[in-house]
């Protein structure tokens, strides 16, 4: 075997794939984003797998890490949703919740 | 050889935990998982010689946004009588999740890449330059989106208080 950029987009794939399913079979609202982080990081395995392998260049890096950015302030401003969703109405469950006000 | 049986392991600490991360019923379990996971894909990072990125994984996802998701998940305690594990929905994300893997695969094995093995390097120097260069507005769109996350975050999460000329008058009484 020798190591290659299929190699990598196969470990992207299937962490794309984890992630989906998590996004589509949890309940709680913290397990979706963190389907959603999987799939974030699956797609940044592939930006850096394209910038390693197909063309000398960084941009891929650059978009990885503005990627990075992004799943931060997401991150940051979905759990101070699930945090007032959770002070109103004392769940996290997204099925159950549907406005952010009582 | 070598480098297959480091890629073998770091591709597997990447993908196991992730399983857990997606199975799992007690969520903490899921965020120390996750916490794998994300070590893994720095590893998979550092062994494409994105040293910058993986740096940038470690510090980001695991020191804040891992902190955070562990923050939240312990804030949020949820009581087992409520259920948060889905099983009806299993089967449908199953099958949508295998087929869009199917898809992907699929690409990625019917696709003749013409990959460069050029040997890496040091990547940080050039990064910083194009970023001043080439995507310094979307840099700078980054920063703003930052921000307005940041304030977002902290009108989301305040405490609740009717504000008032009478509540702000009590509150002057009440300070000494």
């Amino acid at each position: 075997m020798n190591v290659g950029l299929p190699h990598f987009l196969t470990v992207g794939a299937i962490l794309f794939a984890l992630g989906l399913f998590a996004v589509m079979s949890r309940r709680n609202a913290i397990g979706i984003l963190m389907g959603v982080e999987l799939m974030l990081n699956a797609s940044n395995i592939n930006f850096v797998a394209f910038s390693r392998y197909v063309e000398h260049a960084v941009d891929g890096q650059i978009m990885a890490a503005f990627v990075i950015v992004l799943a931060a302030a997401e991150a940051a401003v979905a759990l101070a949703i699930v945090l007032a969703m959770y002070r109103n109405f004392g769940t996290a469950n997204a099925d159950v919740v549907q406005s952010l006000k009582r | 050889m070598t480098g297959d049986l480091i890629f073998i392991l770091l591709a597997l600490l990447t993908l196991v935990p992730a399983v857990w991360v997606v199975m799992s019923r007690n969520l903490v379990h899921a965020g120390f998982g996750l916490l794998f996971t994300l070590f893994g894909a720095a590893g998979l990072y550092a062994y494409m010689g994105a040293d910058f990125i993986a740096v940038a994984q470690l510090m980001v996802y695991i020191g804040g946004v891992l902190v955070l998701v562990l923050f939240t998940v312990m804030m949020t305690h949820v009581p087992r009588s409520h259920g948060n594990h889905g099983y009806d929905r299993y089967v449908p994300a199953s099958v949508f999740a295998l087929l869009t893997f199917g898809v992907l695969y699929k690409t990625i094995t019917s696709v003749n890449w013409s990959a460069s093995t050029s040997p890496a390097e040091p990547t940080i120097a050039r990064i910083g330059a194009q970023i001043m260069t080439d995507f310094i507005f979307p840099f700078e769109y980054v920063s703003l989106v930052l921000l307005a996350a940041m304030i977002g975050a902290a009108l989301l999460t305040r405490e609740e208080r009717p504000a008032g000329p009478a509540n702000a008058a009590k509150d002057t009484e009440v300070a000494p």
